[in-house]
């Protein structure tokens, strides 16, 4: 592998050339192509396109959900699949959040928050202990007992999010994880996020069609372009953290956010 | 809080008020129109009859043959329900395979099957047991089919994304997910099984409730086969609230319990 001497010049997660095909028997569809991106160690890199551009896919197949169809995902200078599997203990290195919560109705927030570290064997006490105090970072102290069905949907949105920090991952994909949240709700837990992949120190993978969020969480902003998609421009987003509220008022950020606007409305 | 309450308590109070109210329309419809004490006898003659049943050991002996029919006719569904079922929604390929004769059998009225049973059994508890056990299996194994083939792609993609075990894919979410289907088929199942096994009765045998019903018909006892009936309503009531309880104990998260609860 490409492992050099010096850590910190390893990229944590490289997209060698993906390409992505879905074949029916309508035909098939080229979902993405030649996708080449090298995200650094504690990078915040959201991707933003239009319905249908294969952000989603790409994130799918980035988490080992599903196969590249060409090119090759590595982690850490490892490879994901190992043949036609996915080798677990590079997937282990991922934490996911969904668009949907996905909770388990039959287990409280903590098991909830808990079932990574209970797959993997970790003991009663120390994954509770574990869980608590990640309840505890994404706002939800007070709730450990409660089951999903008593949450709103923020709430259960957070504990998606602990969960997926559970083993302490170090990438942390997410699949346009506020999605379904209104306006207000989804703009305090941008804040907790950026505070939460601070304090966690994660790589974090963004999927998103809110250029605004992507900007105002992003160290980089992907624009992926549809049929097939690829990546039409990496943009740099070079705004001191932490943000605030403020910070989208600035002419730094807005200028980004038109720019970014403008290249999304030319597709058409 | 209040009106919550309320809502949760109400079914305590209505339930006797309704008995209450049908016990008097009955009554006051056999003085009013002089109804012949066969074709249908007044509370106070059926509740004499009753009372004199529960004291003869006779009748619990055929109400405990009724319910061992019952409950192992049921007890077999459940276990042929639930491999069937769970083969079934595991393989798209056998389920297909299998369908037309799946429907077929659920069409055939099966009832009509138990002279077949009596002549293969024997007037004994053995042709009762499959005519409840038969038609208990379908409500059971259609629903856990349903509820295998309905575990959550979304709750299925967070299980993959961790790595984990079919072991621990089926521990901690087909099992707990497939559950509350197993419930509704066996709430389904009781009700049905105990149909069988008195519509077995009353076609063949010398025990059991059911044959009870058949002598008072013999005897003309109407208020006699109406107490029977009675018995028979409280056996059912019984069985169906005991699976009711059991499933109040093991899914206490799922939606059918906690709205149940009246807690929303």
């Amino acid at each position: 592998m490409t492992d050099t001497d010096d850590p910190t010049r390893t990229p944590e997660l490289e997209l060698r050339g993906i390409g992505k095909e879905f074949r029916s028997r309508s035909g098939s569809t080229h979902a993405l192509s030649d996708i080449k991106l090298s995200i650094d160690r504690r990078e915040f890199v959201s991707v933003i396109g239009r319905s249908g551009c294969g952000k989603t896919t790409l994130l799918r197949v980035i988490a080992g959900l599903t196969g590249p169809t060409s090119g090759e995902v590595v982690i850490g200078g490892r490879s994901l699949w190992r043949g036609k599997k996915v080798d677990s203990e590079v997937a282990g290195r991922f934490g996911v959040v969904f668009q949907d919560a996905n909770l388990f109705p039959w287990y409280t927030v903590l098991d909830n928050i808990a079932l990574p570290l209970t797959l993997r064997g970790t003991d009663r006490a120390r994954r509770h202990a574990r869980a608590a105090e990640l309840a505890e970072l994404v706002g939800l102290g007070g709730f450990e007992r409660s089951y999903p069905r008593e949450l709103s949907g923020g709430m259960r949105q957070r504990v998606a999010i602990a969960r997926a920090l559970s083993y302490q991952p170090k990438v942390l994909l997410m699949d346009e994880p506020f999605g379904a949240l209104d306006a207000m709700t989804r703009e305090r837990m941008n804040l907790e996020l950026q505070r939460i992949a601070q304090t966690t120190e994660a790589t974090v993978v963004f999927v998103t069609h809110d250029i605004t969020e992507a900007v105002f969480l992003s160290d980089r902003v992907v624009h992926l372009s549809p049929r097939p998609g690829r990546i039409r421009q990496v943009r740099g987003v070079d705004i001191p953290r932490p943000r605030d509220r403020d910070a989208q008022s600035e002419p730094e950020f807005q200028r980004i956010v038109r720019e970014l606007r403008h290249a999304l409305d030319e597709e058409g | 809080m209040g009106q919550d309450r309320f809502v949760k308590l109400l079914p305590w109070f209505s339930t006797p008020v309704v008995i209450v109210l049908l016990v008097v329309a009955w009554e006051l419809f056999i003085r009013a129109f002089g109804v012949s004490e066969f074709v249908l006898p007044s509370p106070g003659t059926v509740l004499v009859s009753l009372v004199a049943l529960v004291q003869d050991p006779e009748t619990w002996h055929h109400a405990a043959i009724t319910a061992t029919e019952a409950i192992t006719g049921f007890l077999a569904a459940v276990v042929l329900g639930v491999a069937t079922g769970v083969a079934l929604g595991k393989s798209a390929l056998l389920e297909r395979a299998l369908r037309p004769m799946i429907i077929a059998a659920q069409v055939v009225p099966k009832v009509a099957l138990i002279p077949l049973f009596v002549i293969w059994f024997g007037f004994g508890l053995t042709s009762k047991i499959i005519m409840a056990a038969m038609l208990a299996f379908f409500p059971i194994m259609l629903n856990v089919l349903l509820g295998v083939r309905s575990v959550d792609p979304g709750q299925r993609d967070v299980m993959r994304s961790l790595t984990a075990s079919r072991w621990n894919t089926f521990r901690h979410l087909e099992f707990k997910s497939t559950l509350p289907y197993v419930f509704t088929g066996m709430e389904v199942g009781i009700v049905f099984a105990i149909i069988g096994t008195i519509v077995g009765e009353y076609l063949g045998g010398s025990e059991g409730l059911g044959y009870l019903v058949v002598v008072s018909l013999n005897q003309l006892d109407g208020p006699q086969l109406f107490a029977v009936i009675v018995l028979l309503a409280s056996l059912g009531l019984l069985l169906y609230f005991a699976i009711n309880g059991l499933k109040r104990l093991v899914i206490p998260w799922h939606e059918s319990v906690y709205s149940q609860n009246g807690v929303t």
